[in-house]
Parts: C-alpha cells; sequence; structure tokens
C-alpha cells in the first residue's frame, strides 16, 4: 500500500479528482494548506505599500491506493494538475505499514 | 415640617428631572404649513442613508482594510460613534452648533431639545421639522467622528478612543459645525462648504494625520505583512458609503428640490471619474487596476465633491472627481511614504486631501446658476480666497485641538495598546472576541 500525497493549486481539484475517479480511486482527503516552493510567493501593492506574500494556498490531496495503482495515481495528477508554469506543486509517494476502516475493522487492503 | 420640605424638594426634584427626560417634542395642532411633506419625506430617507454610511457602510469599508485580528475593533470604533455622539449631539451639540448665531458657537437653549415643539423649524431649513434637522445634523457629525478613527486603526486602545472621541467631539466638531453651517464667523465671510468637505473631511483627515503621528506606527510597519483582511467587504462598504452620499449631498439642499438633484448628478459622476482616474493610473504605473484602488478612487471623488456639491454643475463633477483620484492616489502614496507616517486607512490621504482640494474648486467651479454663488471660472476670485481661508482656519483648529486632546487623554489612559496586545489582535485584547 502507498499513501500518494500531492500539494496542487487549488483550482485544479476537480480535474484530478475526476481522473483518480476514472483509474479506479475511491476516495481522497483534502486539505487547505498554504506554502511555497521556488515560486516564492508574490508581492502585491495596497495604496502604494508593497507586501511579499510568502505561503500561497495549495491544496494537499492525501490517497491510499494499493501498491500496483501508486504509479498510475501519480501518473494522473500530474497529467492533470499541470498548468505548466511555476508552482504546480509536488507529489511525494510513502509505503503505509498498516490500514483499518474504523467501521468494519478490515485491514490493509480490504480496508482502502 | 422639616419632612415636609424635604417631600418638597424631592418633588420638585422629581418634577425637574421628569420635565428633562419627558418627550419636549410635543403633539402640538398649530399651524405646520411652513413644513412641506415633499421635503421632510426626502430629509427622513437622506437621514437614513447618511446614518447607514456609518454602520455598516463606514464599518465595513474601514474593517476589509485591516487585518482578520482588528476586524470586530474597527467595526466597535463606527458603532461607538454612533451610540456616544448621538447622545451628545442631543444633549448639547446641536443646540451649540445650530441654535444662535454667535460668531464662535451658538448657545444651550436646546439642550436635550429643551422646548422643541413638533411643528418647530430651524430657521436654516424652514420647510421639515427642526427634529429631523437637527437628527439629520446628528448623522454628519456621527460619521465624521467614526471617519478619525481609521488613521489610528489596529494600535489605539478603545478606552481612549471613546475619550478621544467626545473630545473631539465637543471640541472640534461642534464649534466647526457652528462656524461654516451655524451662522459662525466662516458662514458671515461667505465660505462654501455644502455638505462638509471642512466640517467633515478635512477636520477629520487633518485630526487622522495628527492622531496617526502622536501615536506612532502599526508594529511591523514598512516591514510585515499587513495586507487587507478582506478587500470584498471593503468594497460592500464602499457601495453604502457611495449610496448613502446621496443622502449626505443630496440632503445637504434641505429640500426636495431640483439643487438636490444636481448635487447627487455631480457627487455619482466624480465617484465614477475618481474610480477610473485612480484605476488608470495603477493600470498605468503598475500593469494592475487594483479593487483597493478603484474604491479609494470613488471615496475620494467623493469626498471631494463634497463641499462643492451644490454650488457646481453636474459635469464640474467629471472634472473634481478626476483631480481627486490623481491627488489622493499621490497623497496615499508618494507623500505618506515621503514624509512616513503610518495614518493606517488613509484618512487624510483619502479624505484631508480631498476635503481640502474640493473646498478649494468649490471657490473655482461654483456656478450661479446652481448655488447663486459664482467662483473663479465666473470671474470672481474673491471666493477662491475666502475659501483658502476656510481650509487654513479649518487645518489649523483641528489639527491643534486634536494635538492637544491627545495629549490630555494620554495623560489619564494609555493611548495605545501594548506591544503584546497589538501582536494579539485588538478584538480579543480590547473586547473579549474574535473572527473564527
Amino acid at each position: 500500500m502507498k499513501l500518494v500525497v500531492a500539494i496542487i493549486k487549488p483550482f485544479k481539484l476537480d480535474e484530478v479528482r475526476q481522473a483518480l475517479t476514472a483509474i479506479g480511486v475511491h476516495g481522497m482527503t483534502v486539505t487547505e494548506v498554504k506554502g511555497y516552493g521556488r515560486q516564492k510567493g508574490h508581492t502585491e501593492i495596497y495604496r502604494g505599500a508593497e507586501y511579499v506574500v510568502n505561503f500561497l494556498p495549495k491544496l494537499r490531496i492525501e490517497i491510499a491506493v494499493s501498491s500496483e495503482l501508486a504509479d498510475k495515481a501519480v501518473e494522473v495528477i500530474t497529467n492533470s494538475a499541470r498548468t505548466g508554469q511555476i508552482g504546480d506543486g509536488k507529489i511525494f509517494v510513502t509505503p503505509i505499514d498498516h490500514a483499518l476502516r474504523i467501521r468494519t475493522g478490515e485491514t490493509d487492503s480490504d480496508a482502502l | 415640617m422639616g419632612v415636609l420640605s424635604r417631600h418638597a424638594a424631592r418633588a420638585a426634584v422629581t418634577f425637574s428631572i421628569a420635565t428633562l427626560f419627558a418627550s419636549p417634542v410635543t403633539p402640538a395642532l398649530a399651524d405646520t404649513s411652513g413644513i412641506n411633506a415633499a421635503d421632510t419625506a426626502w430629509m427622513i430617507a437622506a437621514t437614513a442613508l447618511v446614518l447607514m454610511m456609518t454602520i455598516p457602510g463606514l464599518a465595513l469599508f474601514y474593517s476589509g482594510m485591516v487585518r482578520k485580528k482588528n476586524v470586530l475593533a474597527t467595526m466597535a470604533q463606527s458603532l461607538a460613534a454612533v451610540a456616544i455622539i448621538s447622545v451628545l449631539w442631543v444633549a448639547f451639540g446641536y443646540s451649540l452648533a445650530f441654535v444662535g448665531d454667535g460668531p464662535w458657537l451658538g448657545t444651550l437653549d436646546r439642550w436635550f431639545l429643551a422646548g422643541m415643539k413638533m411643528d418647530d423649524v430651524n430657521p436654516a431649513a424652514k420647510t421639515i421639522p427642526e427634529a429631523l434637522f437637527m437628527l439629520y445634523q446628528m448623522t454628519f457629525a456621527i460619521i465624521t467622528v467614526a471617519l478619525v478613527a481609521g488613521a489610528v486603526a489596529d494600535r489605539m486602545r478603545f478606552s481612549a478612543y471613546l475619550l478621544f472621541s467626545v473630545g473631539w467631539f465637543m471640541f472640534v466638531y461642534v464649534p466647526l459645525a457652528h462656524w461654516v453651517w451655524g451662522g459662525g464667523f466662516l458662514a458671515t465671510m461667505g465660505v462654501l462648504d455644502f455638505a462638509g468637505g471642512l466640517v467633515v473631511h478635512l477636520s477629520a483627515g487633518i485630526g487622522g494625520l495628527v492622531a496617526a503621528k502622536v501615536m506612532g506606527r502599526r508594529h511591523g510597519y514598512g516591514t510585515e505583512n499587513l495586507a487587507p483582511f478582506d478587500l470584498s467587504l471593503a468594497v460592500i462598504g464602499t457601495g453604502m458609503l457611495w449610496v448613502g452620499w446621496f443622502g449626505f449631498n443630496g440632503g445637504s439642499a434641505l429640500s426636495a428640490s431640483p439643487r438636490a438633484v444636481m448635487a447627487i448628478t455631480a457627487t455619482h459622476l466624480a465617484a465614477c471619474a475618481g474610480a477610473l482616474t485612480w484605476g488608470a493610473i495603477e493600470w498605468s504605473t503598475r500593469r494592475k487596476p487594483s479593487v483597493l484602488g478603484m474604491i479609494s478612487g470613488a471615496v475620494a471623488g467623493l469626498g471631494t465633491i463634497t463641499p462643492a456639491s451644490g454650488f457646481v454643475a453636474p459635469w464640474h463633477g467629471v472634472v473634481i472627481g478626476i483631480i481627486a483620484g490623481l491627488f489622493c492616489f499621490w497623497a496615499c502614496t508618494s507623500l505618506k511614504q515621503r514624509f512616513n507616517y503610518d495614518d493606517s486607512l488613509d484618512v487624510f490621504g483619502v479624505h484631508g486631501v480631498g476635503g481640502m482640494t474640493g473646498t478649494l474648486l468649490a471657490g473655482v467651479f461654483a456656478t450661479t446658476a446652481i448655488g447663486g454663488t459664482s467662483g473663479l471660472l465666473e470671474g470672481n476670485p474673491q471666493q477662491l480666497l475666502i475659501q483658502f481661508y476656510g481650509v487654513a482656519v479649518t487645518l489649523l483648529w483641528s489639527g491643534a485641538v486634536t494635538f492637544v486632546l491627545l495629549k490630555l487623554v494620554g495623560a489619564f489612559v494609555p493611548l495605545r495598546v501594548s506591544l503584546q496586545q497589538e501582536m494579539e489582535g485588538l478584538d480579543i485584547s480590547q473586547h473579549g472576541e474574535a473572527l473564527q
């Protein structure tokens, strides 16, 4: 099992969700986050006063998938979240040791 | 005997208190032919419109421009101004400003509206009930006091703000209103100020500038991100101010008349021209017209046309709005940076500079066809000099009295919250509430 964590631009959520649903990913957790990478924020000007906004709004998507599906999931997230502009985000994949569905007590791949 | 006299004394006190608080506006069946129903209806509407300018208008406009942790505290300042100034206006403000025609101050004949009957009229507005004229003018006093708070947003202690507001109302607003509108020495000289370029905008603007200097800059000014919390609130607030300004300037005709319509037309055009001008400057110099810029331009246009609105032709509103956009933009960006003062919400840059500019422009564009007075363009340069005099008096009086008041209040209560409270936000530290 793998945990795929993707940091994406907020307006790309629907595309990413549709693409993941199409390959059989049935659930996801989405969190509103702020951060920066090479994009280094942007400058805003209010009545002449300039402010550098370092932390830009992003979405953090977490999906737990079987190991076989992980590569495919990464591929569709990459394709659907890409704009080609700086700040498109990142994807991290980590192993999951154990998983459990709270309602039924099913474990590991049955719980995904 | 002693008991009897105590009873008598108590009865006398009870009677006098009852007389004081019994509604002095008593029903009367006397002749009300001077009172005009159309004028009265319009002025009731105008009064409501101007009251709407403070809460929710100014409260939203201001609180949208501060940080999230200071939103409620900023709204509280507008709300408190409505509550306090209304009571003080009825108690003595109205009487001192608009009853009697001494050069410096009116009289206390109408304190607590003493003796005011339902069909009484004020000589300044003979076709509407005096109580309505009193209420209408009350809304001006309220918004003027509330305007000043924008300069010291994010850092003034609420208790100090309350004391300062009471003092500022008593010693800056009331005398100025009398001098310009109540038959005082500026009125006698012929200073033109239709709806408050001097009394409202310049006095609040210069008061705000002095307060900003005395209070010092906000923690993190120039180094930290002090960006507005929610400009959408400020846009909604601007819309309410804009609509409310129809009552502000249109109502200042004190009648449902063609002059009121001319004033409203010029007002609307000035707001539009101001918004377009500020936006255009930003577009050309910074590649994007900001929303804050466009609403700032609109308010600048509104503030600048205010003193001139009942004296100039509608198209002058466009010219005055463009000049307002140019001058106020320069004041809020270049001038402010050059002198390095922290007027948090640009009360001086928008209202002070706008009020001053508009008052002078009234002396330039005034036309006899609208207000019965000619300005520079109609061959009366004298009017422009009189306008300069009005500006100078307002600048000096409001500036000096604001300074003294702040020093006085500061002797009793610290003017600023502590650094820790400022970092935490005024909502929690001053009011025990916060937006989640």
